[in-house]
């Protein structure tokens, strides 16, 4: 019909985009309800700043004989002598002033009384611990006056930015950061590039197996290989301690290692994409050129996997400089910007250094997510959807060199993954090496004991289908909605936005944001809902992009043809959309469960009584000494994952030899 | 709007009809103590269900103040005093003298009348000593903490970090009253040269020195009676010149929905039987007369506990971090 009439300068909206734009809406809503919100809350507290306001506070004094003198202001008291007494009133929001230091002659034996008050009645002090406030006049006598403090008043500004960038200790966890990640992130790109290429451009043996080995890391919470370097490599009981050669694991070495384990999957997974979509064409080109192999590698290979490449790094590089678990466990002294972030909420109470020690880890993040989109926008034109798969040939001497170089890999993998489990085995190490169950016995230890393994489970099966739902949903929107340009950028952006985000960060912005009683979504607070909530989001990136990719490669033809067959959307949605995205909808789901089970850093703020978790239990167990503990439950979400895994890998044989039979032809 | 609050009308009529009494108690006592607490209270007081939440001292602490303006707890049943003077400064506890609070050791309650908190039982700062890796490095055992500064004694030592751990900051403020404030500077940077590495936790170092990871791990007498139990090769050792310790404390949280279950749970954690179970694994309680002597903790232990004054800790808190920061972290590598 839209053919006869010839071409639209203006097309009508008809029903199925106002139902598309308020789908794509419902779920904006959702991410800036569960992302954006929230994390405003947080961050502003960066600009919460704290001083001592000593002009609403007033004294008078006493001579001896119990006569007092005039009414004197604590500011003016201050700003008598030159310089003042207290010449730095910026504090945080922990901060306490006593006051003796202004009263030269000052003994709390003296007989000599004070009267002290505040002017209004928002300035508080404490004599001793108890609270005070506003201007009715107290009595001390010296001894009780020792004790009195002021309390910092507060104001919006810009000084905590100033402490932070004054203070040496914090200001070199940036470079710490910023050279872990970067070290990581060359060596776990090299190190999945090579063993990706293997895979896709060698003939080697057993790569199923590799493949599957390679998988593992993503199936453990970070912590874990903490735990099994300290086993391997600690300076006095390590098992393999003489590999150290006299260096500490505990510091950056250890941060590095075992970074290197928990992201190798995550590029792997990406370059090996990239790899695989190389056009077999190009290669015959290069081969009828007479061109060398080294050539070909450099100017056809390594082109065409360059976005693939970019994108790793950039992956392993948000992944390493937000992860806060694995430095925690192994990182000594060495101080890296997300542990910075634990010292100051947790170890100081100290939310707002916190949220500035947030947003300056934002920064890098944000930075190489910039030049990631960037070169993501390049590859699209790169491709062609008559690519021709590649398929290597048999050389048995690089095949040979490909499979000592994958086993050397593997190997290292699933030593750490098997230590762990020994250690979870072990009686006390390293005085008792029999072996033993007792370790298992989860009620005795700290973190909900087996009740939290069910939990989550419970999360994990949750956040799959709820999130697979959003996510799908949300990129099928944001794909097929046809113009509304400004809406789809902002929810495309907002979609990018949580694997930029520190998990804890999210954590406690959820505290500020949800348990505010003015807050209508008060009621999830404390509940299983807002643990599902904070892991879809949290995971929401990696989740869109996956969706998108597959959505994309979804001929638009489908849409027309439904259109002018009248069919409405959501038919065309779920007849055919659906069943032909379905392995990326597994991916998806498995993607979400596997990091449900495993993610600490958002939901140990949020969990409750009820909804105790186990990964978090492998965090608490391992801070109360219970290592070998929680290495047994580090294993035991292992093989949940793994079986996890294998269903994932059934379903979507099977699915794909049934729903995708007419790709063959049928 | 409206389905949210009907939907909550309901779920609470559902709520008040289906259980007696629930309490939200926050802690950070050891998990493998609540349920038996939990047991003993109901025992009494079948009608009040406890809602545990546990985490550790510095997340607890987080958590409360987080939700300061929305509080979710109802009672706190063991939290380091320190943190609770924190809130008590805070404005964020209820005022209450449970019943037989006067029993009590006074040093175990709150100074305000009527008292704001109650200690249950003391937590007391020690080192751990590793017997077979003192042998093997040639390492004597201290006695003192004076003797931690002695260059034999260099890479042999790991202590908490006071801006992450709670028994750092108590090693810290001891160290200061016992020494005086520059004395105590002093002696910390002396020690600093001996420390190989400050961890997150309290319990670490001395899991360390139980895992032979070090020789001397400064932590707490608790764990180490734990360790030792578990068969470690250790030796838990009380300085002469006296130890550091914080206690375990309840609270009832301002603004709670539950005040009378509240005061009937606070009542019931001053009593004679609920200081009977703190002692099975605290050797100091706060019941005068109660304390049994608890295996494998260091004999002397009571009277080597210093004068501590919480409230100068509470108060020069953030300023004796700030210096302690400014004086020793950020080293990136100790090598």
């Amino acid at each position: 019909m839209g053919a006869q009439m010839g071409p639209k300068i203006k097309p009508k909206l008809g029903r199925d985009d106002w139902a598309q734009r308020s789908f794509m809406l419902v779920i904006g809503l959702y991410l800036v309800i569960a992302l954006a919100l929230p994390l405003y809350a947080m961050l502003s507290k960066a600009f919460s700043t704290y001083y001592f306001d000593l002009s609403q506070y007033e004294v008078q004094v006493s001579d001896g004989a119990g006569v007092f003198g005039p009414v004197q202001n604590i500011a003016t008291l201050n700003n008598q002598s030159s310089p003042p007494i207290f010449d730095d009133l910026a504090t945080n929001t922990n901060g306490r002033l006593g006051l003796t230091k202004l009263f030269p002659d000052f003994s709390f034996r003296s007989p000599v009384n004070y009267r002290f008050r505040a002017v209004s009645e928002g300035a508080i002090y404490l004599v001793g611990s108890e609270r005070n406030a506003g201007p009715d006049w107290i009595e001390l006598d010296s001894n009780t006056f020792r004790r009195v403090v002021i309390r910092p008043a507060s104001e919006r500004g810009l000084s905590n930015f100033t402490t932070y960038f004054s203070t040496p200790a914090l200001v070199q966890s940036v470079e710490n950061s910023l050279v872990i990640a970067v070290i990581t992130t060359v060596i776990t790109v090299s190190l999945a590039f090579w063993f990706a290429y293997a895979l896709a451009r060698s003939k080697m043996r057993f790569k199923g197996v590799f493949r599957m080995v390679a998988m593992m890391p993503i199936l453990v919470p970070s912590l874990l290989p903490g735990i099994a370097l300290l086993y391997l490599f600690s300076p006095r009981q390590g098992m393999l301690k003489e590999l150290m050669f006299g260096y500490d694991i505990n510091g950056p070495i250890g941060i590095v290692i075992g970074s290197v384990f928990f992201t190798f999957p995550h590029a792997m997974i990406i370059i090996s994409t990239a790899l695989s979509i190389s056009d077999a064409r190009l290669f015959e080109a290069s081969e009828s050129l007479k061109a060398s192999r080294w050539k070909t590698f450099w100017t056809v290979t390594i082109p065409g996997a360059r976005y693939g490449i970019f994108s790793a790094a950039f992956v392993v590089f948000n992944l390493v400089i937000t992860d806060f678990g694995l430095p925690k466990v192994i990182g000594g002294n060495f101080n890296v910007l997300a542990v910075d972030i634990f010292k100051q909420v947790i170890g100081q109470q100290n939310f707002e250094m916190g949220a500035v020690v947030s947003m300056v880890l934002l920064v890098p993040a944000l930075m190489a997510f910039g030049i990631d989109r960037r070169m993501q926008k390049k590859q699209v034109a790169l491709l062609t959807a008559r690519s021709v798969v590649y398929e290597p040939k048999p050389n048995p001497v690089v095949d040979w060199f490909f499979f000592a170089y994958a086993t050397l890999v593997a190997v290292f993998i699933a030593g750490i993954i098997a230590v762990c489990q020994y250690a979870a085995l072990i009686r006390q190490w390293p005085y008792n090496l029999s072996l033993s169950l007792k370790n298992y016995d989860f009620s005795r230890m700290d973190g909900g004991g087996w009740a939290s393994y069910t939990n989550s489970l419970l999360l994990a099966i949750f956040t799959a289908i709820i999130g697979t739902i959003v996510v799908f949903l949300g990129a099928y929107m944001v794909e097929k909605t046809k113009g509304f340009e400004r809406g789809r950028a902002l929810f495309q952006g907002l979609a990018m936005l949580p694997m930029a985000i520190p998990g804890m960060v999210l954590g406690i912005a959820y505290i500020f944001f949800f348990n505010n009683p003015d807050n209508p979504l008060n009621f999830i607070y404390g509940t299983m809902i807002i643990l599902v909530v904070s892991t879809v989001t949290h995971f929401y990136t990696v989740s869109h992009l996956t969706a998108v990719t597959a959505l994309k490669q979804m001929d638009g033809e489908f849409e027309s043809v439904s259109q002018s067959l009248k069919q409405p959307f959501y038919k065309l949605f779920w007849r055919v959309t659906v069943p032909v995205s379905l392995p990326a909808i597994l991916n998806i789901s498995i993607y979400l469960f596997v990091n449900a089970m495993t993610t600490v850093s958002a939901v140990v703020f949020l969990y409750s009584t009820d909804t105790a978790l186990a990964s978090v239990a492998v965090l608490n167990m391992n801070d109360a000494g219970d290592i070998a503990p929680a290495a047994a439950m580090g294993m035991m979400i292992f093989y949940t994952n793994a079986g996890a895994r294998i269903l994932h890998s059934l379903l979507s044989k099977g699915i794909l030899a049934r729903s995708n039979a007419w790709r063959k032809g049928a | 709007m409206k389905k949210i609050a009907l939907a909550s009308v309901l779920a609470l009529g559902v709520a008040a009809q289906a259980m007696a009494v629930e309490l939200t108690v926050y802690t950070a006592v050891e998990a493998e103590d609540l349920a038996r607490y939990a047991a003993a209270f109901n025992e009494d007081y079948p009608d009040i269900t406890i809602n545990w939440v546990r985490d550790s001292t510095g997340v607890i602490t987080a958590k409360l103040l987080a939700e300061r303006d929305n509080p979710q707890a109802d009672v706190i049943w063991g939290l380091a005093a320190t943190s609770l003077l924190l809130m008590k400064g805070e404005g964020m506890l209820e005022a209450y003298a449970p019943v037989g609070v006067e029993e009590l050791d006074p040093k175990f309650v709150d100074s305000s009348n009527p008292p704001y908190w109650t200690g249950m039982d003391a937590w007391v700062a020690a080192i751990c000593y590793n017997t077979v890796e003192g042998e093997a490095n040639n390492v004597p055992a201290p006695t003192s903490w004076q003797d931690l500064t002695d260059p034999v004694y260099a890479g042999q030592i790991i202590m908490p970090n006071p801006n992450s751990s709670g028994t750092g900051f108590l090693d810290v403020s001891s160290w200061l009253q016992i020494f005086g404030e520059d004395g105590g500077w002093e002696y910390m940077d002396g020690l600093h040269k001996n420390i190989t590495r400050y961890t997150h936790s309290g319990s670490a170092p001395c899991k360390l020195a139980a895992a032979g990871e070090t020789t001397i791990g400064i932590s707490f007498a608790f764990r180490g009676a734990k360790s030792k139990a578990a068969g470690a090769p250790i030796e838990i050792i009380v300085p002469s010149e006296g130890v550091g310790w914080d206690m375990e404390a309840t609270a009832i949280v301002a603004g709670t929905s539950q005040l009378e279950a509240a005061q009937t749970l606070v009542n019931w954690t001053v009593t004679r039987k609920a200081n009977e179970l703190y002692n099975q694994g605290y050797a100091v309680v706060a019941y005068p007369g109660v304390a049994q002597p608890v295996e494998y903790f260091p004999e002397g232990l009571v009277d080597a506990m210093i004068d501590n004054d919480f409230e100068f800790a509470a108060n020069n808190r953030a300023r004796i971090l700030e210096e302690w920061a400014s004086r020793y972290d950020g080293k990136s590598d100790p090598k």
